[in-house]
């Protein structure tokens, strides 16, 4: 089985895991542009306790499942991506951060609004999609 | 006033709930299906399926697009359930400009590409695999964030 493939019922497992994301995001008012924003300008620290708690949950996985099985419940392999430390990763980084506090919305909640019915988040949307095709088009490679 | 009110004025509670959600739905994909949970790869992957320039088609992108798909129907999915769940089925709307969202959107976009991931590519799943690199992202966009949040609200 090649590491990507998906069969049945990886779909599901994939369809479920997304929708506990994107409740998840929506419990913790993630998806409310206003709320992130109000994080940024320090008036509530709950973002942090977000991204730093489920970092922490995530190192529990990440450690612990290829060590306590040989591969994943489905089949195929324990994937890893490796981050690297270079001017792309600086550069973009930054300019992430510049769009995240203007708008107030990241990747998953820019999605999640197609189902919390915000369509002023839409626009974000669009400008996540259009940004990707920018990058993609100018990218070497 | 005790300090927990302070940092979090709105409760803590809702974010408890949200932050253990998220994470086990990340450490479900990788326990049944092996794959890394960052959320932006899928606004580069899916571009694979109508361009065909060479950095779409490269392999790490066109392996995983179909995977990368659902999991963003599952998003929209979750997030629709918790509307008619939990918030009685209303829309919900934003003050934040047009402009600010377009915009930023856009930077987000290629931002998140150019470096590699996101909030929760960086942030999620690169904190949690104990990445260096990513702790550098993160601080990094966290430093602009910060910066560019507030230099908005000082104008408005």
């Amino acid at each position: 089985m090649k590491p990507h493939q998906m069969n049945g019922a990886k779909a599901l497992v994939t369809l479920l895991a997304g929708a506990l994301f994107g409740f998840g995001l929506s419990l913790a008012t993630m998806v409310q542009p206003e709320v992130v924003i109000g994080f940024l300008r320090f008036q509530d620290w709950g973002l942090m306790l977000v991204m730093g708690g489920a970092a922490g949950v995530t190192v529990l996985a990440y450690k612990g499942f290829p060590r306590w099985f040989a591969k994943p419940l489905l089949g195929g392999q324990f994937l890893t991506q490796p981050a690297q430390w270079n001017r792309q990763t600086l550069v973009g980084a930054a300019l992430f951060g510049v769009g995240w506090g203007m708008s107030g919305v990241c990747p998953g909640p820019a999605l999640a609004s197609l189902g919390t019915g915000n369509t002023d988040v839409w626009w974000a949307l669009l400008g996540v999609v259009l940004g990707a095709l920018a990058h993609g088009k100018t990218a070497k490679g | 006033m005790n300090p927990f009110d302070t940092l979090f004025p709105f409760g803590w509670q809702h974010y408890l709930l949200g932050v253990l959600t998220i994470g086990a739905g990340v450490a479900l994909l990788y326990l049944f299906n092996g794959w890394v949970g960052g959320m932006s790869t899928v606004f580069s992957s899916t571009w694979s399926f109508v361009s065909r320039r060479s950095f779409f088609q490269q392999a790490r992108l066109v392996d995983s697009r179909q995977w990368r798909l659902v999991y963003a129907a599952g998003v929209v999915l979750g997030a629709l359930v918790w509307r008619f769940a939990l918030n009685d089925g209303q829309a919900q709307t934003t003050s934040v400009p047009v402009w600010q969202l377009l915009l930023g959107g856009f930077l987000v976009g290629y931002g998140a590409r150019l470096g590699n991931g996101c909030t929760s590519g960086h942030g999620i799943c690169g904190l949690g695999a104990l990445q260096l690199p990513s702790l550098g992202a993160v601080l990094t966009f966290m430093a602009t964030a910060f910066l560019t949040a507030n230099l908005l609200g000082a104008l408005s």
